[in-house]
């Protein structure tokens, strides 16, 4: 016995489905931004099109819309998926973050109650985690949830909630305990978002679409079953759902291999022209997706044998968000003078790819816990360096 | 699919840990390459025990029988331990590549001798300009076109080659072939020469990864005793998003060499592609590692004092050798630009006749 490396027959038939279906139900033209309300209602609906199939969230139960599938058939299915150019998942903060979180602290009827609707896309979720006084340093939380009878009554600003303004509901933190510090007294709790009491407006982001919102909570009542786990749990819960966040699940390796494989056709288009320097950047980005595949790999594995991911996570966010900046900025050098087309632009062909993506990379090492903060983490968690 | 070691694999490789920490310690380092304690002989002797010369021999020939990746973490052990003796080339490259070969009566002898580790087998392949141990040797598998020839120590003449790691007994050596010498020629030959310079790069790359992981010990190690402004110094940010960032590199090159040792064997593109990536990657993390483990040493990683330098200087010569940055490096771009190895995401596991 030995790393194994192939295959099985099952998982070749499983990639062949996949890569059936996605054939046959994939768009043939690219869908419109998802940070714009058109582009937002095709991604949805592009997400009903996947749970018709199954195809929603495939490491789910079939009782809420899944196929039950182990990690390495996920892969799989990510791989085939961003092979076929196939929409960005609009309803991600849903499906990689809060759905892994309910799987694991949900009561049977919140399980019921949310899974099945978040795998069709008829409820789209936003995070609803940072204020304006509280983004790296989280803990310092301010918004409240004052029990009153069966119900919460919430009061706070929330902020940077990506896709809220088209969103249907949030997942938040709320201090349940009044005069809690830090990550004591913090409750997980869910939010409808068109709902009395909440308030939503979008915020332009850097390419001028409302990808993301503030959200007021001005009074707004929810029953006290909208809490995810105990009350005062909040800080624990979130930080599991951090985990998801960081480490395996929202950003699967393919999509880094696809934009790799994108890289070198480009440069091996413009190559009689360009700085010698830019092949062996090609060259050391197509590498580092290739890591950060095996990697995934290896940790796919590990959980499988029983195995858990912790601090790892944050080497990972690190990785991807860097290498997604560097390949996207090895682009842009080969590109030049084109390179600022916007993707309407006559000229722009499908350059403009590029630039949206150079943009959104621009985030990586900010959202999901920035890279410093990740930094500190696997210094003082992993290395067991001393607190600062 | 399951990218995981077996528990035999991972229980040989805390022996050899255990048995290296014993005989390896920084301690008999310094003592071996301050020339005051020659334990060597010793050295090998416990080596042998464990089996660990002929760890990729045939059992006909008195080895262990493995495979290539059994030895993966095996090489990173001795790179951890920064061992002195040519261990690595011995029983990851040459024997295995006299295995593969030894089809006379004479190359037979030697490749019984080198698997139970009675004699030292070096190995000259045209991608090093020296050999390894090449003074200390019994027997050297040396190339000349599409030849393999093996030389008694006795009939090669040797020019030592001082190295910066001392325990690295480098010479440069002149020889010339003769039909006695000769075990393999012909295509045969040259593609168990690439196999072996597979091997070379790819426990060279193993060694770098061990290394790495010393060095990020010693430097973690000196950053919590050492206090400067009243505090711990591997409490201030300046010095832990550097160690964050080397470990990174780290973590991200295991994988990537364990893949690549699935594919020795595999002479084809894929296997090139990988295993350039392995030895680039391990030596990038070495050096990640050495450079944060130094600086955060300050003026004492810079003295003679601190063993820091024993391990930092193995790593620099693990850098050149088996190919160093610019040839693996420009193979893969060669390999990229020319549109001839196939790329994307599921392609990464593929193996050529699959």
């Amino acid at each position: 016995m030995t790393i194994a490396l192939q295959y099985t027959a099952e998982q070749r038939a499983f990639r062949a489905e996949v890569r059936a279906w996605m054939e046959a139900n994939v768009p043939a033209d690219p869908l419109p931004t998802l940070e714009g309300a058109e582009g937002f209602a095709a991604h949805r609906e592009w997400e009903r099109t996947l749970a018709k199939g199954r195809w929603g969230m495939v490491t789910w139960p079939e009782a809420y819309g899944g196929r039950s599938c182990n990690l390495i058939e996920w892969l799989i299915f990510e791989e085939e998926y961003y092979r076929a150019a196939a929409p960005a998942r609009v309803n991600q903060n849903g499906i990689f973050l809060l759905g892994p979180t309910l799987m694991e602290f949900g009561t049977p009827e919140q399980k019921a109650r949310y899974l099945p609707k978040m795998a069709s896309g008829e409820e789209i979720w936003a995070q609803a985690w940072s204020e304006p006084q509280a983004g790296s340093d989280l803990a310092a939380i301010r918004a409240t949830a004052v029990r009153d009878g069966d119900d919460y009554v919430l009061r706070g600003h929330k902020i940077w909630s990506s896709r809220a303004t088209f969103a249907d509901w949030c997942f938040g933190m709320f201090r349940t305990e009044p005069g809690s510090e830090k990550h004591h007294g913090i409750s997980f709790i869910l939010v409808p978002l068109r709902h009395p009491g909440v308030r939503v407006r979008g915020i332009p982001q850097i390419h001028g679409e409302m990808g993301f919102a503030e959200i007021f909570f001005e009074d707004a009542r929810v029953p006290v079953g909208h809490r995810l786990g105990g009350e005062g749990q909040g800080w624990h819960i979130a930080m599991a759902t951090a985990g998801f966040e960081r480490g395996l699940m929202l950003r699967s390796p393919a999509r880094f291999q696809v934009t790799a494989q994108k890289l070198v056709e480009l440069y091996r288009r413009l190559a009689t022209s360009l700085d010698p320097a830019l092949g062996a950047a090609v060259a050391q980005a197509w590498m580092d997706a290739e890591a950060y595949a095996l990697n995934t790999y290896m940790t796919a594995s590990r959980l499988m044998n029983g195995g858990t991911i912790g601090v790892e996570a944050s080497l990972n966010k690190i990785f991807w968000s860097e290498l997604d900046l560097a390949m996207h900025q090895a682009a842009m050098s080969m590109l030049g003078a084109s390179a600022e087309l916007l993707p309407h632009a006559p000229d722009a062909e499908d350059l403009g790819n590029w630039l949206e993506g150079w943009i959104f990379s621009l985030a990586g090492p900010i959202y999901a816990g920035t890279n410093e903060i990740q930094r500190n983490i696997i210094a003082e968690r992993l290395l067991k360096l001393p607190r600062g | 699919m399951d990218f995981t070691f077996s528990e035999e694999q991972r229980m040989m490789a805390a022996a050899v840990r255990e048995l290296l920490d014993d005989v390896c310690s920084p301690a008999a380092i310094r003592r071996a390459v301050e020339g005051r304690e020659d334990l060597s002989a010793d050295r090998w002797a416990r080596y042998c025990e464990l089996g660990l010369p002929g760890v990729l021999a045939p059992e006909a020939a008195a080895g262990l029988g493995l495979e290539a990746t059994d030895f993966v973490l095996i090489a990173e052990e001795c790179g951890r331990a920064a061992v002195p003796e040519p261990l690595v080339e011995h029983a990851g490259v040459a024997v295995p590549l006299l295995a593969e070969l030894a089809g006379t009566p004479r190359a037979i002898e030697v490749l019984d001798g080198a698997a139970s580790g009675v004699l030292r087998l070096g190995i000259g392949h045209p991608v090093n300009p020296f050999v390894l141990g090449g003074g200390g040797c019994d027997f050297v598998l040396l190339m000349a076109d599409d030849e393999v020839h093996l030389l008694a120590r006795s009939s090669i003449g040797v020019t030592v080659e001082p190295s910066v790691d001392a325990s690295r007994r480098l010479a440069r050596v002149e020889w010339a072939p003769a039909s006695q010498t000769q075990v393999a020629g012909g295509v045969a030959a040259l593609a168990a020469v690439e196999r072996a310079f597979q091997r070379g790069a790819l426990y060279a790359a193993a060694e770098s990864l061990g290394l790495a992981q010393r060095m990020m010990e010693l430097g973690v190690a000196y950053a919590c005793e050492r206090k400067q402004f009243g505090r711990q110094i591997g409490s201030y940010q300046g010095l832990k998003h550097h160690f964050a960032s080397a470990q990174v590199k780290l973590e991200f090159a295991r994988p990537v060499v364990y893949a690549a040792v699935t594919r020795a064997g595999d002479v084809d593109d894929r296997a090139a592609a990988a295993i350039s990536h392995a030895k680039l990657a391990a030596v990038a993390a070495a050096d990640a590692c050495s450079r944060i483990a130094m600086q955060a040493h300050g003026a004492m990683g810079y003295s003679w004092e601190v063993d820091l330098h024993f391990y930092m200087k193995r790593a620099w010569a693990l850098a050149g050798v088996w190919g160093d940055r610019s040839f693996h490096s420009r193979r893969v771009q060669q390999l990229l630009g020319s549109g001839r190895l196939p790329i994307g995401p599921d392609q990464t596991f593929v193996r050529t006749g699959d």
